[in-house]
């Protein structure tokens, strides 16, 4: 076990865990941070998703004593249901959700695009969401999303 | 249960009460208790009380062992309770999932949940509604006919200043009247006798409402079966064999020493599972365990080859005739052209994103389960057996889980943590590795489809004869599950069926014959290539040979593929107009199949198949581009019509018709479970088994058609079963090639555009 000290959506707390522990168990068991989910722990699918130093990454892969001291935000970095971010409302505003287990990653993902990109075309966002899996089929609501949040939709 | 405590600890004996101190659902106060009771100790359904509560502030909490699974289901049955008793959607409540406080309703599959328990909760809560006009009559001193109600309101008509809320008639209190329920799960009959609205007064009912639940699923905030945590909570994972019929020889105990956290390992029979304090340290704990396990001994059709000889070859335990009209053999014989065709479909799996995930707390007889079955009751029925335990003592708390398409009809994730939770004697969770999802999850069954037709010489069909052959669902129905199998329970029957419908039964032929052949599969010695209802159980397949061989009839007449259809749908109307329905927004040519011959590399085609699934129809034109230097094939367009009766949320209907387009189209392209000898999946990640991604993504426009004179139908399965069918008819249209097997693979494209 180690005391690691991780800054998650601007504040900073110390956790004693295993330095090995993937990120991802980290978030959710010990800081009780719910939005990045589990699903290969391979990152193959983008369930786990977090933004670290503006770069969206599989938080299943990363390990807790690799992201020391480093900026991560996770979805509840970005807002809530009292104040939701831009791209949260437009996932709401579009109905871009199914059972929604992915909308995490599609969410993050989309975050770190749009903060680079602001005005993608479709394709870009396709390809920025290539590796994100969604199996409800939602993927055209999501694409609708994605671009009502950059403002590209009447 | 055999136990081998590592280091065993005292905090495990934590407070005897069942814990649910995880407060994420809003609170329903006092309410929850107003419910009556049956002698068994389940919920009485001819007591209204048992289906709805109102709270003094005019908070309607109605009760339903229905559940959300990712398709908007709960909020559209609530539109129905806003609807019958006018009262804003805000301002109901759905407690749904709870075994301790619903009616069994059936489990949420099959496309039943709308056209089912709609109609069961509209009458509970017309039933309601007609108590509380009865109440505020005799309050108000006017006659029930002389009232109208807005937004939870009774005033009188003519008179708004005499008024009366519904929070003020019955807020906190009990109705105390009982209504009529006869029969049981998704067949029972609520209040009948109860008149409900006309629906031409729909004002919620019908309209595109948002659903409840995401805006909380965007933020993190859901309460997701994998985000729920018990106090004193303890994590455990399974150790899988390499097939059920194995045991564990040795197990090494060393082997996991020098992990911290790890509280003992549990052995129940072929059983072997690993708990620990932090969920990191069980997953450690599994990985590392040393386990020799005996040498399996089943063996398994391992090769597309060897498998479907098998099902071809083999004794169906049991034979399905859901068709048999006219004489088909000797309408065969008369035909001016006979036609037979064979198509095979594989192994796929459901593929939730999120794993199985459940928690236990089995204390003395009895056991808490939280969990995301699609099925609730079903849950609390196998746990039971499982330990042992009356069902009653059983109580099952929903969350919703990864969405699943069927895969939650069968939660073995409750029956690990069951017996991790009685092993340790403290609540354990257990998710599953994505590896084990992947390998154990219960597949859809393979199928070989025999289809045979004859035409008269106006190339009118005048004999079908469609034989299905695949393995029952041995993991569904009432046969044991993975943890009860390995515990040593034994399956008594082969399984259950895996559907009998899309084989062409909606079509105007005189002599039609449908069969469906259950192939015994590794009964009674499961593999673990378990199988189970997959979203439109069957279908796919069966649609995928029967839409398919239409069009090769069509294509041999040199009729257009949409009108050969046509001249089959007599007397269906709905049939009829939903198939124009999408052609028409195809803008669809006529003319026969294959198209001319293109020049280029790229060559381009269409196809359309129809079909229906309890009653609902869908059709589905697809556009293709098929690389004929690779055999790569790109589905470029998808237009889907669709009817389901009355829609309740059209907004809702659309997401799920994409949804099920989508994974339909996925399904259709690069889906195929492989696997050994042993029967082990060798599919075990997202790599070896991949689903659509982003850029493969066809434009897809929809088609819904509303019947607002219908009762509502269900929208959560159709459309995945024509887009394997309408594809396949696209590459055939593109480049001549006639696939009879899916995925169409290039390697499939590439060995037909070799041979023609």
């Amino acid at each position: 076990m180690a005391r690691i000290s991780l800054k998650v959506n601007g504040k900073t707390q110390v956790v004693d865990v295993d330095p090995e522990t993937p990120l991802l168990y980290v978030l959710r068991n010990d800081l009780q941070l719910n939005g990045p989910k589990f699903g290969c722990g391979l990152a193959q699918c983008g369930a786990c998703t977090v933004i670290l130093n503006g770069n969206a990454i599989r938080s299943c892969v990363t390990l807790v004593s690799a992201v020391q001291n480093q900026p991560v935000t996770t979805l509840e970095g970005l807002g809530s249901t009292k104040k939701m971010h831009k791209i949260q409302q437009a996932f709401v505003d579009e109905q871009a959700v199914q059972c929604g287990y992915c909308i995490n990653g599609m969410i993050m993902t989309s975050k770190a695009l749009l903060d680079k990109n602001p005005k993608p075309t479709d394709e870009q966002i396709k390809e920025a969401l290539a590796a994100n899996l969604c199996r409800c089929g939602t993927h055209i609501r999501i694409l609708r999303a994605v671009k009502r949040a950059s403002g590209q939709l009447a | 249960m055999k136990t081998i405590a590592i280091s065993r600890r005292q905090f495990l004996k934590s407070t005897g009460a069942l814990i649910v101190s995880f407060n994420l659902l809003p609170p329903t106060g006092k309410l929850w208790a107003q419910f009556a009771t049956l002698p068994s100790g389940d919920i009485d359904p001819t007591s209204l009380d048992s289906w709805l509560a109102i709270t003094p502030d005019g908070l309607v909490t109605f009760y339903t062992s229905k559940v959300e699974i990712g398709t908007g289901t709960i909020t559209a049955l609530a539109q129905f309770v806003a609807e019958e008793l006018d009262v804003p959607l805000s301002k109901i409540k759905m407690d749904s999932g709870d075994t301790s406080r619903t009616i069994e309703q059936g489990s949420t599959v099959g496309s039943r949940s709308i056209e089912r328990a709609g109609p069961q909760i509209r009458q509970a809560a017309a039933a309601a509604r007609h108590e509380l006009l009865k109440l505020a009559a005799a309050q108000l001193k006017v006659p029930v006919d002389k009232l109208t109600v807005v937004d939870g309101v009774v005033s009188v008509l003519g008179d708004e200043s005499k008024r009366i809320s519904y929070g003020q008639l019955i807020g906190g209190k009990k109705f105390n009247t009982k209504i009529t329920a006869t029969g049981t799960g998704w067949d029972m009959k609520v209040a009948p006798e109860v008149k409900a609205k006309d629906p031409k007064n729909y004002k919620i009912v019908g309209q595109p409402v948002k659903r409840f639940e995401i805006p909380s699923k965007v933020t993190g905030e859901h309460d997701y079966i994998h985000n729920v945590r018990i106090p004193g909570m303890l994590h455990g994972r399974v150790v899988r064999p390499p097939a059920i019929n194995t045991e564990p020889v040795s197990i090494d105990q060393g082997s996991i020493k020098d992990i911290p956290g790890v509280v003992m390992i549990a052995r129940e029979g072929k059983f072997v599972g690993v708990v620990a304090k932090t969920e990191w340290a069980a997953i450690k704990a599994a990985q590392a365990l040393k386990v020799t396990w005996s040498k399996p001994t089943s063996k398994v059709p391992a090769t597309p080859d060897e498998l479907f000889n098998y099902l071809k070859n083999t004794k169906p335990v049991r034979t399905l005739k859901p068709v048999e009209k006219g004489d088909v053999a000797s309408a065969m014989s008369q035909g001016k052209k006979s036609y037979q065709a064979t198509y095979h479909w594989p192994f796929q799996m459901h593929g939730m994103i999120g794993p199985s995930c459940a928690i236990a707390d089995v204390k003395g007889d009895k056991a808490t389960i939280w969990s995301g079955p699609q099925g609730p009751f079903r849950t609390r029925g196998t746990v039971a057996a499982l330990l042992g335990l009356k069902e009653q003592n059983v109580r099952i708390i929903y969350h919703e889980a990864s969405g699943s398409y069927g895969r939650m009809s069968t939660d073995d994730g409750a029956e690990d943590a069951a017996l991790l939770s009685r092993a340790a004697g403290a609540p354990v969770r257990v998710q599953w590795s994505r590896q084990d999802e992947h390998g154990w999850e219960p597949k859809g069954p393979a199928q070989l489809d025999e289809v045979k037709a004859a035409v008269d010489g106006d190339g009118k069909l005048i004999a079908w004869d469609f034989a299905d052959y695949g393995q029952p669902w041995t993991a569904s129905g009432t046969t044991p599950l993975l943890a009860s199998l390995q515990i040593g329970l034994k399956p008594n029957n082969p399984g259950g069926s895996n559907g009998t419908q899309s084989g062409g039964e909606f079509y105007a032929i005189a002599n039609q014959l449908i069969v469906v052949h259950h192939i015994n599969w590794h009964f009674p010695e499961p593999i673990p290539l378990r199988t189970s209802n997959l979203r439109a159980p069957g279908d796919p397949g069966r649609c995928f040979a029967s839409e398919c061989f239409l069009d090769e009839i069509a294509a041999d007449l040199k009729v257009d593929p949409v009108e050969f259809r046509q001249n089959h749908l007599a007397g269906n109307k709905r049939a009829a107009e939903c198939l124009k329905a999408a052609v028409d927004k195809a803008g669809w040519q006529k003319r026969p199949s294959p198209a001319p011959p293109s020049t280029g590399n790229i060559a381009k085609g269409r196809g359309v198949a129809l079909t229906q699934r309890a009653n609902t129809y869908i059709a589905i034109v697809a556009e293709v581009e098929v690389n004929k230097t690779t055999g790569q094939v790109a589905v470029k367009r998808i237009v889907c019509s669709h009817d389901c009766g009355l829609m309740v949320n059209p907004d809702g209907v659309k997401n799920q018709v994409e949804g099920n387009v989508i994974q339909g189209v996925s399904r259709a392209m690069y889906e195929e479970v492989t696997f050994d000898s042993k029967g082990d999946v060798t599919s075990l990640d997202w790599a070896s088994y991949p689903i659509l991604k982003f850029p493969e993504l066809p434009d897809l426009e929809i088609v819904l058609i509303n019947r607002p004179e219908m009762e509502p139908l269900g929208a959560g399965e159709g459309a995945t079963i024509p887009p394997a069918a309408a594809i396949a008819n696209a590459i055939f249209d593109a480049v001549g090639v006639r696939l009879r097997e899916a995925p169409f693979t290039p390697k499939r494209v590439l060995a037909g555009l070799k041979k023609t």
